[in-house]
């Protein structure tokens, strides 16, 4: 398993493309939306949570389907599936480079984005535990929605489909624990509801991305 | 004599023949009592005016897309464990149904909105979750019409509902969290606690049943469609062979 995340890391850094592409992409989100709505400081600070947040899940949508498609073509993926380490172990490992490469810097990024939109000083703990909880159901769920459209030939458009509304949950609760954390409220209540969110998903959707993985093999 | 015996086409295929004409029939029988008693011998209400005659379709659609994604769910079990292919085809067909239904919801909603809350749209969560809904429907119908291999489709779709299932409820009550509503509760209730008064409660049950009685025949209209769909290209890939 480990060799199998050294092995999806290096492909991920080396390839090029995939690595750092899905943080250019945020950045250019995050520097569009002042644009669209106009530079004032009040304005951006009220929705910077919610434009974080949404820039994050396009970001990670983004790499969703390169998570199999190489090894799909190659033939990888049918290796795998022989190895004797389990798909569901496969699938949580690949969604664990997946994170790595993207979730990860996502989440080191943001105070600096934050930076660009205003938000206000006490939330940008908020921004980085937010989203550092968050994003890794995000990579989970995507590793699910990329294992249901692996055999198809254009399946960009349709992931993005299947999984946006997976991601509705964690984008709720994830934007409204940075709200409540730049203006003060409770912020217990939604930061647990994200973990469970997040813990629920890691813990079980692997097996149903597994199962999606083995159909498409057959 | 048990439920299983539809799984063999051939046993769907001939009792659903001797049962549409009659489920259509009457579909249509209340369907158009229930509107017509609805729509015109009802009082109009004190505070609402003429508006609360579109609780009898806004209030049955709605149930019934929460139901058809429930009836979805059970069917993609059945396949996923029985393999049974009548049921898969039973939640292909019930999809775009659900859909429409829906939508129906969405729209006669907004259209009583309109005059009421003085808004076609507001981020409620009742409205949310069912625009969410709408959404989960979509990808279903379209994870179906972008797979090639009618049993691959069957198993992934599958998969898809049950974790969609969990997503859809999960968002419901997360959209709770988000935002205040403006939506009364319901209105309904089997123990007569909080209840619309008998006057319109009568018509609505007929309404009701009447979407009841119109989705299994559309069911099973489509069902059919698509066993003779999957027998007709059985004999293609029979004749290629021949």
């Amino acid at each position: 398993m480990i060799a199998l995340l050294a092995r999806d890391l290096r492909l991920a850094v080396r390839a090029g493309g995939g690595f750092g592409l899905s943080l250019a992409f945020f950045l250019i989100v995050t520097v569009l939306v002042p644009f669209g709505v106009g530079p004032e400081g009040g304005t951006l600070a009220r929705i910077a949570p919610g434009i974080l947040w949404v820039g994050a899940l396009l970001a990670c949508l983004l790499s969703l389907d390169r998570i199999y498609a190489l090894d799909f073509e190659d033939g990888s993926l049918d290796l795998l599936a022989t190895a004797p380490i389990p798909m569901e172990a496969v699938v949580s490992v690949k969604a664990l480079a997946h994170w790595l490469t993207t979730g990860l810097p996502l989440v080191l990024a943001a105070p600096v984005f934050g930076v660009l939109l205003h938000l206000p000083g006490p939330a940008f703990v908020w921004l980085v535990l937010s989203l550092g909880v968050g994003t890794p159901a995000l990579s989970v769920l995507g590793a699910f929605g990329a294992a249901l459209t692996v055999g198809l030939k254009r399946g960009g458009l349709l992931l993005s489909l299947l999984v946006l509304p997976l991601y509705m949950p964690t984008l709720i609760f994830g934007a409204e624990l940075i709200a409540r954390g730049a203006s003060g409220g409770a912020t217990t209540t939604p930061l647990l509801m994200l973990a469970g969110i997040t813990a629920a998903t890691v813990a079980l959707v692997p097996f149903a991305a597994a199962a999606a993985i083995r159909v498409n093999l057959r | 004599m048990s439920i299983w015996e539809y799984a063999n086409p051939k046993k769907f295929m001939q009792t659903s023949a001797w049962a549409l004409p009659w489920v259509t029939g009457l579909a249509a029988i209340t369907l158009v009592a229930g509107l017509v008693w609805g729509f015109f011998f009802t009082p109009e209400a004190a505070n609402f005016g003429t508006t609360v005659k579109i609780i009898y379709i806004h209030v049955p659609s709605a149930m019934m897309a929460i139901n058809i994604w429930v009836m979805m769910l059970v069917t993609s079990l059945i396949w996923l464990i029985r393999r049974h292919h009548v049921s898969a085809l039973a939640a292909k067909a019930a999809a775009p149904v659900g859909l429409v239904m829906t939508l129906i919801a969405l729209f006669t909603g907004a259209i009583w909105g309109q005059p009421m809350w003085g808004t076609w749209w507001e981020w409620d969560p009742r409205l949310t979750s069912f625009l969410i809904l709408g959404l989960f429907y979509l990808g279903y119908i379209a994870l179906w019409q972008a797979i090639d291999n009618p049993d691959t489709a069957a198993d992934l779709t599958g998969v898809l509902c049950l974790v969609g299932s969990v997503f859809a409820l999960l968002s419901r009550y997360a959209v709770n969290f988000w935002n205040q509503g403006l939506h009364q509760g319901a209105s309904l209730s089997v123990d007569k606690q909080e209840n619309v008064s008998d006057v319109y409660w009568y018509p609505l049950l007929l309404c009701i049943t009447g979407f009841i009685l119109l989705f299994i025949m559309l069911v099973l209209t489509r069902t059919r469609t698509e066993v003779r769909l999957r027998r007709l290209k059985a004999l293609e890939a029979r004749e290629r062979l021949a």
